[in-house]
C-alpha cells in the first residue's frame, strides 16, 4: 500500500511532463521523470508484466490453436501411411523421399518456381516502371485515377481473376480478338488448353493481380525518397533512365524485398487462380503444390503424403523468403 | 528539351495502356454477362441488345442472398475478434513491452511463412475433431489464428510509436491499465486499426482454399469459394457465370472504393513502419 501512497505526490508532476511531449520546450529536463520512474518502478512493473501477458494469451492461443498446433500435427501426420479413417502405419520418412522421387511432384514444384516469374519479376518490373511515370505526373485526379485502377485486381478474389481470365483466354475470347485487330490471327489458340502456352498463361493472371499492390507500393516508397537528390540529378542533366538508376532504384530496395516476399510466398502456393482457371490441366501442364496436396488430401486420401508435401511446401517457402529478407538487411548497414 | 517531351508522351502512352490491360478482364466480364444467356459470346463485343434480367438471373438461381448473408457472418465472426485480440496483444509487445515480448513476437511473425495450403489437411481434421466441419466456424476460427501474425505484427508497429511519457501521464494521474488502454491508447490506435479492419475484411471474403475444404455446402461459403458453386451451375452459361462472379467482386469493390484513401495510406504506413 505505502507504495500507492508514492504516487499523489508524482501527480502534480504530470501535466507538465504531458506538456513538454506535446509543446516540446523542455525546459525543465529530464532529471524529474527519471527519478519518478524509478521510486516504484518494480512492483508495480511486474504487475504490468503479469497483465501484459493476459493481453497476449487471447492471440497467441488462437495463433497456437489454429497454426502452431496443426502445424505440429501436420508434421506427425506426415510420418504416417494413412487414409482418414482407418487405422495409420508409421513409415518413417517414406512420404518425404515420395515427394522428392514422384515425377508429378516434382513436376508441379517445377512449374511453381516457373510462377515466380510471373509472380514476382514481371509485377515489380512493371511496378517500378509504372510507379516512376505516376510519380512524373502533376499530383491529381489523373494520377489518383490510375493508382485507383490499378489497384482494382488485388481487390477481387483470385478465384474471380481466374474466372475472368479464363474467358478472356478461350478460343472465342478477347485476347484471339486482339490478336486478331493486329494480323495476329494465325497466332491465336485456346491458350489455356493448349501444353506449351498454359502456365504461362496462368502466370500472367498472377502478373496482372500483383501488378497494381507493386505500383501503389514502390510509389508510396518514391515519395519517401529525398526531392532533393532527384533535384541534384537533374541539375547534372541526367535523363529519366539515368534517374531512375542512380536514385529511384537504391531508394527503393526495402519495398522490392517486402515485394518479392509476398510474391514469392504467392507464387509457390498459389491456388485459387488454378482451381478455377485450369485446375491444373492441361495433362499436368499447370499442377501446383497446392493443388496436389489438395488432391493427394482430399480425393486420394492420402493424408501422410499430402501432410509431408504441405511440409515441404512451407520449407521451400522459408528457404526463398529468408534470402531475401537477409539481402534488405544486410544492404540497410 | 525535346527528348524530355518525347519520355514524357511515350510515359504517358506506356501508363494509358497498362490501365487498359488492367480494366480490359473487368469490362469483358461486364460485356460477357450482356449477352443472351443462351449464347456463347465472342471477344470484347459489346452486345446491341444488353441483358441486364442476366444480373436478375444470375442472383437468384446462385441463392446470392443467402451466400453474401454466410460471408457477413463469417466476416463478422472472424474480423472484430481478431481486431479486439491483436490490439491488445499489440499492445502488450508495443506499449507494454512486456518481458519476454520479443521472444513471442519472433515466434509469431515466423507465422507469416506458413502458407495456409500447408495446414489445410490438419485443419480440416481438426475441424473434424471439433465438430466444426462443414459449417461456418470451421473456417472462423482457423481464420482468426492465421491472421493473428500479421496483426499482431501490424498492431504492435503502431503501439511501438506512441510515445510512452503518454501512458506514464495516465497512469501517475491514477489510471487503470484498462482505463489507460481505453482513453489513451484507443483513440489514438483508431487508424491503424481500422486499416487492419478493411485489410482482414478483404482478406476473409476472397478468402478461398479454407472454405472450399471446410465446408462442403458452397451456400455456407465465402463469396469467393461459392464461384466454384457458380462454376458448376453455369458451366453451360458463360453470361450467367460472368454475371454471377460480378455480383460476387462487387461488395469488395464498394469496399475499397468507399475506403480508398484509408487503403492506400495504410499501406505507405505500413511501408513507413517496415
Amino acid at each position: 500500500m505505502s507504495r500507492h501512497e508514492t504516487l499523489p505526490t508524482r501527480r502534480g508532476g504530470a501535466p507538465r511532463r504531458v506538456g513538454r511531449t506535446a509543446g516540446g520546450s523542455g525546459v525543465t529536463g529530464p532529471p524529474r521523470p527519471r527519478i519518478a520512474r524509478r521510486a516504484g518502478a518494480k512492483a508495480p512493473a511486474r504487475r504490468a508484466a503479469a497483465r501484459g501477458w493476459f493481453l497476449l494469451l487471447p492471440a497467441l492461443g488462437m495463433y497456437i490453436g489454429f497454426v502452431v498446433w496443426p502445424l505440429f500435427m501436420g508434421v506427425q501426420y506426415s510420418f504416417y501411411d494413412w487414409n482418414g479413417v482407418g487405422p495409420a502405419t508409421w513409415v518413417g520418412l517414406d512420404n518425404y523421399v515420395k515427394v522428392f522421387s514422384d515425377p508429378y511432384l516434382l513436376g508441379s514444384i517445377r512449374n511453381a518456381f516457373v510462377l515466380i516469374a510471373f509472380f514476382t519479376v514481371i509485377p515489380i518490373t512493371a511496378g517500378l516502371m509504372l510507379a516512376t511515370l505516376i510519380r512524373s505526373l502533376r499530383p491529381g485526379p489523373f494520377s489518383r485515377a490510375s493508382q485507383t485502377i490499378l489497384f482494382l485486381p488485388q481487390i477481387i478474389p483470385l478465384a474471380a481473376a481466374g474466372i475472368a481470365w479464363s474467358w478472356m483466354y478461350a478460343q472465342t475470347g478477347a485476347v484471339n480478338e486482339i490478336l486478331g485487330w493486329f494480323g495476329l490471327g494465325w497466332f491465336a489458340r485456346p491458350w489455356l488448353a493448349d501444353y506449351g502456352t498454359a502456365l504461362p498463361a496462368v502466370g500472367l493472371i498472377g502478373s496482372w493481380v500483383l501488378t497494381g499492390l507493386c505500383t501503389v507500393l514502390l510509389l508510396t516508397g518514391i515519395g519517401k525518397i529525398d526531392g532533393s537528390l532527384y533535384e541534384a540529378v537533374r541539375l547534372d542533366g541526367a535523363g529519366w533512365w539515368r534517374e531512375f538508376f542512380t536514385i529511384t532504384l537504391p531508394g527503393l530496395r526495402q519495398e522490392i524485398a517486402v515485394l518479392m516476399t509476398l510474391s514469392v510466398i504467392a507464387a509457390l502456393s498459389s491456388f485459387d487462380i488454378i482451381y478455377t482457371s485450369t485446375q491444373g490441366g492441361p495433362g499436368r501442364a499447370t499442377l501446383v503444390p497446392a493443388l496436389s496436396i489438395y488432391r493427394i488430401g482430399f480425393t486420394q486420401s492420402d493424408v501422410g503424403l499430402a501432410s509431408a508435401f504441405g511440409i515441404v511446401l512451407m520449407i521451400m517457402v522459408l528457404l526463398c523468403v529468408l534470402p531475401i529478407q537477409r539481402l534488405s538487411k544486410a544492404g540497410d548497414r | 528539351m525535346i527528348a524530355d517531351r518525347t519520355e514524357r508522351v511515350l510515359g504517358r502512352v506506356l501508363l494509358i495502356l497498362a490501365l487498359v490491360l488492367t480494366l480490359i478482364p473487368l469490362v469483358n466480364m461486364v460485356s460477357a454477362a450482356l449477352q443472351p444467356a443462351d449464347v456463347n459470346p465472342t471477344g470484347l463485343a459489346w452486345p446491341s441488345d444488353p441483358q441486364w434480367g442476366n444480373f436478375v438471373t444470375a442472383f437468384e438461381t446462385g441463392h446470392v442472398w443467402e451466400l453474401m448473408g454466410s460471408s457477413l457472418f463469417i466476416v463478422l465472426g472472424v474480423v472484430p475478434v481478431s481486431l479486439l485480440i491483436a490490439t491488445l496483444a499489440g499492445y502488450a509487445l508495443g506499449g507494454l513491452r512486456v518481458r519476454g515480448g520479443r521472444a513471442v513476437l519472433i515466434f509469431m511473425v515466423l507465422g507469416l511463412t506458413i502458407p495456409f495450403e500447408a495446414l489445410i489437411i490438419p485443419l480440416y481434421y481438426q475441424a473434424q475433431a471439433l465438430g466444426t466441419l462443414n459449417s461456418q466456424w470451421a473456417v472462423i476460427f482457423p481464420l482468426i489464428g492465421l491472421f493473428m501474425p500479421f496483426g499482431v505484427f501490424w498492431m504492435r508497429a503502431h503501439f511501438v510509436n506512441v510515445p510512452p511519457e503518454l501512458a506514464e501521464a495516465a497512469r501517475v494521474d491514477g489510471a487503470g491499465l484498462w482505463q489507460e488502454f481505453r482513453r489513451i491508447q484507443l483513440p489514438l490506435a483508431i487508424p491503424a486499426v481500422s486499416a487492419l479492419g478493411i485489410l482482414l475484411f478483404l482478406w476473409t471474403w476472397n478468402q478461398f482454399l479454407l472454405p472450399v475444404v471446410l465446408i462442403d455446402d458452397p451456400l455456407k461459403r465465402t463469396a469467393a469459394g461459392a464461384l466454384t458453386f457458380f462454376q458448376g451451375q453455369y458451366s453451360l452459361s458463360i453470361p450467367l457465370l460472368n454475371a454471377g462472379a460480378l455480383i460476387i467482386i462487387t461488395p469488395a469493390i464498394i469496399v475499397f472504393l468507399i475506403f480508398q484513401r484509408q487503403f492506400i495510406r495504410a499501406l505507405l504506413r505500413g511501408a513507413v513502419k517496415g
